[in-house]
């Protein structure tokens, strides 16, 4: 069916000592970093500031305390742009370095893409995932939008709520969303075929 | 524009269970499908600011007094799409034990020396060819508490983006002939048929007249390399 003529290459895991290589900075080891959990660039930027928390738990309800995780977002008017010189679309930060394993990104909120619910592609790595999981947030503030995502009305009602990223107001005045990912259990975060 | 879905007949699987720790941390329900739309059909893209000079030489990158231990080796490759077109200007960060099969992580235990004249990670970008090349040590083998007498083959961490987030990629490099291949179940997590795209080959083009033996390693990213960016 496929017309291409080299197989991909197969996914291994990240295994447990990504740190020093991918997030070096964030772990304080002697290594440039690529990228971390500040998008952005420059304060000239437009758009709501925001961050986004989050912590990933495993089957039997523990924290995950060497997870990766990589965003990836538009700008506020819905713009997924390669010049990185206001805004860094992209984050990745491990689940190290906090003492409750939390990850936290300094980002604004993303634009309607081509109609859909403002979102954030979130990428799963660790230990024990061979191959990355990929999911997607979505905020407790659009309701409206989120009812008509094309994305978020494909899965089971019962699940919809497993993407979406909870609003609260934090003491420093700045909006802040909470974002869970459970890899198993009852709560099971939607991951997908992307 | 469309792109290839993850060939999960290539693929290996979430839950396997002879690698234990899938057993808590793989999604049990199943994937649910999703159409691309540009959120996944773009992706971040690097340039030349975050490559320092020598990042592609771990030989080099994290010298304090001396050389770094080890067997010298060269890893290149070619990046292409399933067309076989290359992936030119791709970002490739690679990162692995020393020459004792030790990392430099804070919370690796194992009882093999350090060595301060090494760190273990590097990044470059591919040409316009798509190819890349790093200059290293070649990582030794490490036990891993997995089952006894459990000890990872040796091995380089790839981690690779593509175009999109769609051809997102962070693999394992192997070496041609290893005997711990029969007894690694990430390795093995990887179908049969398909663990060979996973072992380097020995190649004496890549290979430097009295300095270093060379490995090729072709990594193929799923799909199509193109990428629908808008502009401002
Ligand atoms: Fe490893």
């Amino acid at each position: 069916m496929s017309t291409h003529t080299y197989l991909q290459t197969p996914s291994q895991t990240v295994g447990p000592y990504f740190a020093y290589g991918l997030t070096a900075e964030q772990y304080l080891y002697d290594y440039s970093s690529i990228s971390n959990g500040n998008l952005i660039v420059n304060e000239q930027v437009k758009g709501e500031r925001i961050t986004i928390s989050g912590q990933v738990w495993d089957g039997v309800g523990k924290l995950i305390p060497d997870a990766m995780i990589e965003i990836w977002q538009a700008n506020s008017e819905g713009k997924y742009l390669k010049d990185r010189s206001l805004f860094h679309g992209f984050g990745r930060l491990g689940t190290g370095t906090h003492p409750q394993n939390t990850v936290e990104f300094q980002t604004i909120k993303p634009g309607s893409v081509n109609g859909q619910a403002p979102h954030i592609n979130v990428i799963v790595f660790m230990r024990g995932l061979l191959v990355h999981a990929y999911t997607r947030l979505y905020f407790s503030d659009e309701a409206e939008a989120n009812a008509t995502d094309p994305v978020l009305k494909s899965i089971d009602p019962s699940r919809q709520q497993t993407l979406i990223a909870n609003k609260s107001r934090r003491a420093d005045g700045c909006t802040a969303y909470e974002f869970n990912i459970y890899m198993q259990g009852e709560k099971e975060t939607v991951f997908f075929d992307v | 524009m469309t792109q290839n879905k993850r060939d999960w007949e290539v693929q290996p699987p979430y839950l396997y269970p002879a690698y234990k720790s899938t057993g808590l941390r793989a999604p049990t329900k199943p994937l649910v499908p999703l159409k691309h739309t540009l959120s996944e059909l773009t992706g971040p893209v690097f340039g030349h600011d975050v490559i320092r000079p020598y990042d592609n030489d771990l030989t080099l990158n994290a010298r304090k007094n001396g050389e770094p231990l080890g067997e010298r080796i060269i890893v290149a490759g070619k990046v292409m799409d399933e067309q076989g077109r290359p992936i030119s200007n791709t970002l490739v960060e690679i990162w692995q034990a020393n020459a004792a099969g030790r990392y430099i992580h804070k919370v690796d235990q194992h009882n093999a020396p350090l060595d301060p004249n090494f760190l273990g990670a590097g990044r470059c970008l591919t040409d316009r060819d798509g190819n890349y090349k790093f200059y290293t040590i070649k990582p030794g083998a490490y036990p891993w508490g997995n089952h006894p007498k459990a000890w990872r083959p040796n091995h380089i961490h790839f981690s690779l983006f593509g175009n999109q987030i769609a051809s997102r990629l962070v693999t394992q490099m192997y070496f041609p002939g290893d005997p711990l291949f029969d007894y690694d179940p990430v390795f093995q997590g990887v179908p049969e048929k398909y663990r060979h795209l996973l072992i380097s080959k020995f190649n004496l083009d890549i290979t430097e007249q009295d300095f270093a033996l060379g490995y090729q390693f072709d990594i193929v990213l799923r799909g199509n390399s193109e990428t629908p960016f808008e502009s401002k």
